[in-house]
């Protein structure tokens, strides 16, 4: 029988289907960290029982850490209540725990593929929704709740309906300074964030096929904005060469095993998805947000669309314009921008900062900007500064922070204030996501460096000379 | 956790008639920070709900003594974004056992379940008539059938079926969870793991 490369990884983790519902299937790895994971242990606690495989198990602090001064204790005193219960309770149950100031911490989606922890073929769950970014090694990887966290921990195993398949292709060659950020802003933008709810998506086509590993994983990352449950993209040999001798990556005869497992994880030809969607990479330009979803992005030299233009209701559409300040017809060009962000699981790792640092190169920050610049682990901020990129920054008056989710969902202090304008890299856009009262414009690292240096929304491919 | 078991809710409804309500609308990541699991139902819709300086903003529905009950009727798209549990954690805080929406995101959809909230889906159409009806008087009930599968609109008697899995219905009904289940068949589990790839 044919089968997609979702129903090969799906079905070689059922351990039973159950008559009338979901399916019970085997977590091979589990990433937690300090917000979504105490409430599971008391449960634990409150049961009386242990977990099941804490090898299988990573804990990092990540959500609502400071990104200065991390040498310092947690001012905040929930925070640092919540990451002490990380500690203590990864202590407790034998799970290896990445806090604040280890070498290895950083966002949990960012160190779990540096660390060879992602495994193409793999069933990956964390409690928290981007999780979908693992799937760029062709891993079944999605987000879940604390109750499920719970489950993982006790059992190593979720329930859950199989979801459908969707196909999504995007064929031929991106444009100039466009990036992967981009794709996944257009394909948002045409399936709305609710498009794709009840499928896993498969991304296939020669754009994925000429993706970096960086780059698919902001593609994955995204899917879930669309609704998808997770998106995945088959393991060629760019994964492999990834993956290879990373330290938790398999070694020796396991190696061996892995690497024939690995090849078996390809869509067969004539495999059947539920939906399929294919779109034109020369359709696709730098994009950008103007609304409070990552489904109200367009390209970026065009206006913004008349609430008769777009799916969904026009009050909906208007009370969401009304939140940014914008107006239909508007112009993105040109628009006042406070703050840049430069991070998170979409857009916090080195290719970003390269990108980002390639269009800033030779010019200075705007004065009116105030730009954060967080890069996803120690790993990338090292990289930072071994391949030049940070003298560069700093001749054009940015510094670098400390790795951390930051300004992605403002859980610490780097929140942008009321009724400020932050073009960030991070992944929503919604009402008071980065903030309080705050206006976020989602956008790829090259847009951001435009802003950056102008001070206003900017279209990159006015100001870089060179490809990136 | 274990939860209140569930059967026939009769009840008011809150309308809340917008489109794509994401789960930082409903609890905002500030108030994640809990290590436990109380007082959530106070944040529900937190910056909707309250100025800045904590007052309470008037025109909006939580706010308004008129609507009240156990039922959220929701615009279409309910609890899109982040897989924080604390958002369904917040609904069933506050006090209501049930949502309507004519569409949910997968992973609230999910949560809800797993801690006792019943989802139910209804059809646009079915969804604009309920909002109207308690629009035009708040008193309006609903009641929801889970045995039955039915949400009826008990002015008129209009109804309509939901779809929910067995295996769900009759957690819900029982007051279970997924981990009594998993623990039955953990034996299962070990021998399975033997055999893995990876
Ligand atoms: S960077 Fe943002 S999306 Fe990614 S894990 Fe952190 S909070 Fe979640």
């Amino acid at each position: 029988m044919s089968n997609t490369l979702f129903d090969k990884v799906w079905d070689k983790h059922v351990v039973r289907k159950i008559e009338g519902g979901p399916d019970v299937l085997f977590i091979d790895r589990h990433l937690i960290h300090e917000v979504t994971s105490p409430v599971a242990f008391l449960g634990l606690k409150s049961r009386g029982i242990k977990v099941l495989y804490p090898e299988r198990t990573f804990a990092t602090a990540d959500h609502n850490t400071p990104t200065i001064n991390q040498h310092l204790p947690v001012a905040d005193p929930l925070s640092a209540n919540q990451l002490k219960a990380l500690e203590t309770n990864s202590n407790e149950y034998g799970i290896s725990y990445w806090g604040l100031g280890h070498q290895k911490n950083g966002i949990v989606h960012v160190v779990g593929p540096e660390y060879g922890i992602t495994q193409p073929g793999a069933t990956i769950v964390c409690g928290d929704s981007h999780t979908s970014t693992h799937g760029a090694f062709g891993a079944i990887a999605f987000g879940i709740g604390t109750s499920e966290v719970e489950m993982v921990l006790a059992t190593q195993c979720i329930m859950q309906p199989k979801p459908k398949k969707m196909r999504i292709n995007v064929n031929g060659k991106l444009g100039f300074g466009v990036t992967p950020k981009d794709v996944a802003l257009y394909i948002i933008s045409k399936l709305t964030t609710s498009g794709a709810t009840g499928y896993f998506v498969e991304y296939a086509g020669d754009v994925f096929e000429n993706m970096s590993m960086e780059g698919r994983m902001t593609v994955c990352n995204l899917s879930i904005e669309m609704g998808a449950r997770g998106g995945m993209i088959a393991p060629d040999e760019t994964t492999i060469n990834y993956v290879k001798g990373r330290e938790f990556s398999p070694k020796g005869e396991a190696w061996d095993k892995a690497l024939a497992y690995y090849k078996t994880l390809k869509t067969d030809a004539d495999a059947v998805f539920d939906k399929e969607l294919t779109f034109k990479a020369s359709d696709i330009e730098p994009m950008i947000t103007y609304g409070t979803n990552p489904g109200m992005g367009m390209g970026i030299s065009h206006d913004i669309p008349d609430a008769a233009d777009v799916e969904g209701g026009a009050a909906t559409y208007e009370k969401s314009l009304g939140y940014m300040g914008f107006h239909e017809g508007d112009s993105m060009i040109g628009k006042q921008v406070d703050f840049v962000f430069v991070g998170s699981c979409t857009n916090g790792r080195i290719e970003d900062f390269r990108a980002f640092t390639s269009l800033v190169k030779g010019k200075h920050k705007a004065d009116n900007v105030t730009a954060w610049l967080v890069p996803g682990s120690h790993i990338v901020e090292a990289q930072i500064k071994e391949e030049g990129l940070l003298d560069i920054l700093t001749e054009a008056g940015f510094t670098l922070r400390q790795p951390g989710c930051s300004a992605c969902l403002a859980m610490n202090d780097d929140k942008v204030p009321a009724g400020k304008y932050a073009v960030s890299t991070s992944n929503r856009n919604f009402e008071g996501r980065q903030g309080p009262g705050a206006r976020t414009m989602l956008a790829s690292p090259l847009v951001a460096a435009a802003a950056a240096v102008t001070g206003v929304v900017t279209d990159p491919r006015t100001l870089i000379e060179e490809l990136v | 956790m274990a939860y209140d078991k569930f059967t026939i809710l009769k009840s008011t409804g809150v309308p809340l008639p917008i489109e794509n309500i994401d789960t930082d609308q409903i609890i905002p990541a500030r108030f994640l920070k809990a290590t436990e699991r109380v007082g959530f139902g106070d944040n529900l819709f937190r910056d909707w709900r309250y100025n800045a300086d904590n007052t309470p903003k008037k025109d909006f529905v939580l706010n308004d003594s008129t609507y009240s009950g156990e039922i959220l009727v929701g615009g279409r798209n309910f609890g899109s974004g982040s897989s924080r549990e604390h958002a369904a954690w917040a609904v069933y805080d506050y006090g209501f056992r049930c949502v309507v929406s004519s569409f949910f995101a997968d992973i609230f959809k999910n949560n809800c379940l797993n801690i006792g909230v019943l989802p139910v889906q209804v059809s646009a159409k079915f969804a604009d008539k309920i909002f109207a009806a308690i629009i035009a008087d708040p008193k309006t009930e609903l009641e929801i059938n889970l045995p039955a599968q039915t949400i009826t609109l008990v002015s008129t008697g209009e109804k309509e079926t939901f779809d929910i899995s067995h295996y769900k219905k009759d957690n819900m009904i029982n007051g279970f969870d997924d981990i009594d289940y998993l623990q039955s068949i953990k034996t299962q589990i070990q021998e399975f793991a033997e055999h893995l790839p990876l």
